[in-house]
């Protein structure tokens, strides 16, 4: 199959498509309308359950058991894909379509080695010998910047990280110079600085080959930064599509609107201008509303005319970029009106006495080596340094963030402050008492209260044998806060009313909850008992773009109505800046950077705070970014670098004194201070690595 | 690697001596009644105390373990009671039948299992995987005293076809070994299948499997290569346990066909109260279910690259 002159890559028609379960037929695609040109990006975006991902499935044709394309076509290069035969099929997959999965690990075979499963791919498609596959797939792999292509051609899945394990998957899906690449959530699983790196290497290797994508995911910034066009998609529909400049610039539809009420953008703060949530649900598929889909959540809706019949695309008129269409039915009459709810400010919360001190705390693991080369040489105890000479404190009612990446002992350190861990050194006060070393069941129940944690995951922390009130009041009942049982039944009924969800769920088991409502209950239970400091461990990463927004919105409410200090614990540096009074930068254990909000994000960076800065996607084409994209991986916290962590990464190292020397913190204020080798009159001269282009509309109309 | 099959059998060795003290101080712990099982019942006081004395049971306790012991890792089992003869006279040519029997009833009974398993978990819920599930649910759920009256009736006594009785009173006879095998066949294949079925179900549910499907590999090959290596993980486990059942779960099928076999021997062993065959087999019994124990660790280990490489 070859790509004759102009026909699009990819056409799609009114594609329908259903999933049938035992509750009947579940429309999950409607109406899918979607062409993909030469070498085009285009992105597909919207929250889980939207369907973008059954859109990827339908383009492979791997609808499972239960789905099934309705109706529609779907044509690749003007070969229709619904008609063709398994075998021709099994042709074109792997070969002219490929596929890069959202879980590069699921998607590896854990007991075949990398060489056998990226061989296997020209020698099945193009017939190649072994000796020949060997070499175009270790060249692959070198194309795709691994390092040591040899050895990890022999290595098995398991053994590589999660960064490399991408890079295989991408090079898997590479090997046979497809026309058309899917990239279903490539990044999500991975960190910011992974991630960077993962996307150009993506942009790349495609501009190089001249190969078509479509990418899908629920991130604004990542569609923002690599597409060309977008599609945006709610409840099974697409409703709107454009260019990423018009789309994302000049939004039409309210919920495309909403979404970016719903990320924090650089303008917002959580004081001067919260975000602004999304009210409602996803309605399930098979409760769909009448007319418009997303006509209940809508603040422009009409009764009458949003649910009288199905809204078709329209193109926006009078727009100067072609092609940008929406489904809705006023987009005329609210276009330029901007949001009608806008967020009122709020007064900053004032700081109260120093709740927590963090001072030199260290907190190693040994680990036995059992291998008989380590027994001989006796170093069998070796130590991982989870947490390095940590320093800082938070105030009542402040927000400190700690923020870095997986492997950077920011868990550790809630796991010691929680009691589950004893620090190995330092101190660890807590409202005056040292906690470092006394772990929880030794603690008071006072203590214990007063030292709560939000956690990241809501669907395991809830108990889902018993109902949410009864989990709530356990809380209650066992700080000793309440006695009598209505009260403690009233308790809980005012707890519900704080996260605003309905007094019914006091009987509902959390089975019965979405993700979103969950975390609500998760937050209800930490502020059980009005604990004076709680720890939020990535509270919304898990969570949809519009209920993320919600939950932290709750969250910044409920610290406000309670003076709670909050230590919020993230990778995710937009988040940070958005909602954290401090910030306090972790690599490998150690501290790279502390200050407040403001003094982070402008320089004098640490370099890796400036890597990180320049790696989390912004979802606004008028922002303009400095591009630094790391190399490698983080190094094992088991064999770190011995001097400064960040060295084998870091691009403005300096030389010998990096890797020989642990760097000392630089003041620069009361709050601030780098940890780097690099003079601080030097740091001050870097440019910024965010900014904001003078002409961007969004800014002018706050 | 080597660190760690050192270890299981360190491991299994420490086993094998705590279950011998246990036996030792079952059995042997009141010299009294050994003396009784040995002379019987009518025999006097007098003769008991010169038996015992002659054996060296009035040693301090520990040497008559450390003794005990010694015979039993040279081999020297003492005299069974019952037939009169040393114990390994008679042991050692009744564990070669069982292993005949088992060897033959594996042979057929493995192949069979992972290949009805294996059609069954390839496609979840098909009108194959139904009725393969079925029938070895029904299989399995048929004691092998059942079916073995039943498949006596039908092929000795119908069909007359089969001899009804495997004593191998003239040699070794392939013939007299098809009736326990079917019957053992039969009970324990449904067990591994339905083993391997929900190993192989819960693979091609894996991401890896979709990866290699949308790459555009041969379906046969999805199989072979990508599904059945990891599937096979559990079932391996399985069926090193079902070695275990063939020594001592299969009284009632050498019993009844009248099998010269070491489940039949155990019985015997344990209705004439044979002290010594009784002691000799619960060593055996112990020994091959740690052997396999040991041996499932070590496969299971080499299967899985993850444990391998850790």
């Amino acid at each position: 199959m070859t790509a004759r002159g102009d026909t699009p890559i990819l056409e799609i028609e009114d594609l329908n498509i259903s999933y049938y379960t035992r509750a009947g037929e579940i429309p999950a695609v409607i109406d899918f309308t979607l062409t993909v040109d030469r070498s085009e990006t285009v992105g597909l975006v919207g929250e889980s359950g939207c369907g973008k991902s059954t859109v990827a499935w339908a383009i492979m044709q791997f609808m499972g058991n239960n789905g099934a394309i309705k109706s529609g076509s779907i044509k690749f290069i003007g070969h229709e894909l619904n008609d063709l035969s398994d075998e021709a099929l099994r042709q074109l997959r792997g070969s002219e379509i490929s596929m890069i999965y959202q879980e590069p690990f699921a998607a590896l075979n854990p007991s075949l080695t990398i060489a056998s499963q990226l061989m296997e791919v020209p020698i099945t498609h193009e017939q190649v010998s072994k000796k020949e596959a060997w070499e175009r797939c270790a060249q692959m792999l070198s194309d795709v910047h691994l390092p040591d292509p040899q050895r990890i051609m022999h290595a098995y899945p398991h053994q590589l990280s999660g960064g490399q394990q991408q890079r295989v998957v991408i090079s898997m899906a590479l090997l046979s110079n497809p026309s058309l690449l899917l990239l279903d959530e490539p990044t999500t699983a991975l960190d910011v600085t992974v991630e960077a790196g993962i996307v150009k290497l993506i942009a790349d290797i495609s501009k190089k080959f001249g190969t078509s994508q479509i990418y899908i995911s629920h991130n604004l910034g990542l569609i923002s930064e690599v597409c060309e066009r977008v599609y945006v998609m709610y409840s099974g529909e697409v409703v709107e599509q454009g260019s990423i400049n018009s789309v994302f610039t000049r939004p039409k539809h309210p919920y495309t609107q909403g979404l970016f009420g719903c990320i924090p953008l650089p303008p917002t703060d959580k004081n001067a201008a919260p975000l602004r949530p999304i009210k409602g649900q996803l309605p399930l598929p098979h409760k769909r509303p009448r007319g418009c889909n997303f006509g209940p959540r809508c603040d422009h809706f009409e009764a009458g005319r949003c649910d009288a019949r199905n809204v078709t695309m329209v193109p926006v008129a009078g727009s100067d970029v072609v092609d940008h269409r929406v489904r809705c039915l006023r987009w005329n009459e609210i276009d330029g009106r901007g949001p009608p709810a806008q967020a009122k400010a709020k007064p900053p919360i004032e700081l109260g006495e120093r709740v927590l001190e963090v001072k030199h705390m260290q907190k190693y693991y040994e680990v036995h080596d059992r291998t008989i080369a380590a027994f001989i040489s006796g170093q069998s105890i070796r130590f991982v340094k989870a947490n390095e000479a940590l320093d800082f404190d938070a105030r009542r009612g402040e927000t400190v963030a700690i923020v870095g990446e997986s492997g950077c002992g920011k868990s550790t350190f809630a796991k010691v402050l929680m009691g589950l861990e004893c620090s190995s050194a330092g101190e660890l006060r807590h409202e005056g008492l040292e906690i470092g070393n006394t772990l929880v069941n030794r603690r008071s129940s006072q203590q214990q209260n007063a030292l709560q944690m939000v956690f990241q995951n809501p669907n395991d922390t809830l108990n889902p044998s018993h109902t949410v009130g009864a989990q709530i009041a356990r809380v209650i009942e066992k700080f000793g806060i309440e006695k009598d049982k209505n009260k403690i039944r009233e308790r809980v009924l005012n707890l519900l009313d704080d996260v605003k969800l309905p007094r019914d769920f006091y009987f509902c088991r959390p089975r019965q909850l979405s993700g979103g409502q969950k975390q609500r209950v998760g937050i209800a239970r930490a502020f059980a008992g009005n604990p004076s400091l709680v720890i939020a461990d990535e509270p919304v990463s898990s969570l949809d773009v519009s209920v993320a927004a919600a939950v932290t919105e709750l969250l910044m409410e409920i610290q406000r109505e309670h003076q709670t200090t909050l230590l919020f614990i993230s990778h995710d540096l937009s988040v940070v800046r958005y909602l954290a009074d401090r910030i306090v930068v972790m690599y490998l254990g150690q501290i790279m950077e502390r200050g407040t909000t403001e003094e982070i994000f402008a320089p004098p960076y640490h370099p890796y705070t400036e890597a990180l800065l320049s790696a989390v996607p912004i979802a606004d084409p008028d922002i303009e970014k400095r591009e630094i994209v790391l190399e490698g991986d983080l190094p094992s916290a088991l064999d770190p670098p011995m001097g400064c962590p960040f060295v084998t990464r870091c691009p403005r190292k300096l030389g010998e004194i990096c890797e020989q020397e642990r760097p000392l913190m630089q003041s620069l204020s009361r709050e601030h201070a780098i940890a780097c080798h690099i003079p601080i009159e030097e740091l001050q001269h870097i440019e910024p690595v965010i900014s904001v282009s003078p002409a961007s509309e969004r800014l002018r109309a706050k | 690697m080597f660190v760690f099959i050192l270890k299981r059998i360190a491991f299994m060795f420490i086993t094998m001596v705590v279950v011998s003290v246990l036996l030792f101080l079952l059995l042997e712990i009141s010299p009294g009644s050994v003396a009784t099982k040995v002379l019987g019942p009518y025999s006097s006081e007098e003769q008991r105390n010169l038996w015992l004395e002659q054996h060296g049971y009035f040693e301090p306790i520990y040497v008559r373990y450390l003794s005990w012991l010694g015979n039993f890792v040279t081999g020297e089992f003492s005299e069974s009671i019952r037939f009169k003869v040393p114990v390994s006279e008679v042991l050692w040519p009744r564990l070669g039948n069982t292993a005949i029997l088992g060897i033959a009833v594996f042979a057929v009974m493995i192949p069979l299992s992972l290949v009805l398993g294996i059609l069954a978990g390839m496609r979840e819920g098909s009108k194959l995987d139904r009725t393969i599930s079925v029938t070895s649910i029904v299989t399995t759920s048929v004691p092998e005293f059942a079916s073995a009256v039943f498949l006596s009736a039908l092929f000795v006594f119908w069909l007359k076809w089969l001899p009804g009785t495997s004593g191998m009173a003239e040699g070794f006879n392939l013939k007299e070994l098809v009736l326990p095998v079917m019957v053992l066949v039969l009970y324990d294949f449904g067990y591994v299948a339905r083993m391997t079925r929900a190993s192989m179900a819960e693979v091609m549910t894996m991401p890896y499997i979709r990866t290699a499907v949308l790459k555009g590999l041969p379906y046969n090959k999805v199989i072979l290569k990508h599904a059945l290596r990891n599937a096979l993980i559990t079932p391996f486990t399985v069926i090193m346990l079902q070695i275990n059942w063939l020594l001592s779960g299969v009284i009632v099928v050498e019993f009844f066909f009248a099998y010269k076999g070491f489940g039949a021997l155990l019985l015997e062993a344990s209705l004439n109260q044979d002290i010594f065959l009784i002691e000799a087999c619960a060593m055996v019994a112990v020994f091959v279910a740690v052997a396999t124990q040991t041996i499932a660790d070590i496969g299971y280990t080499y299967l899985n690259p993850r444990i391998r490489f850790s």
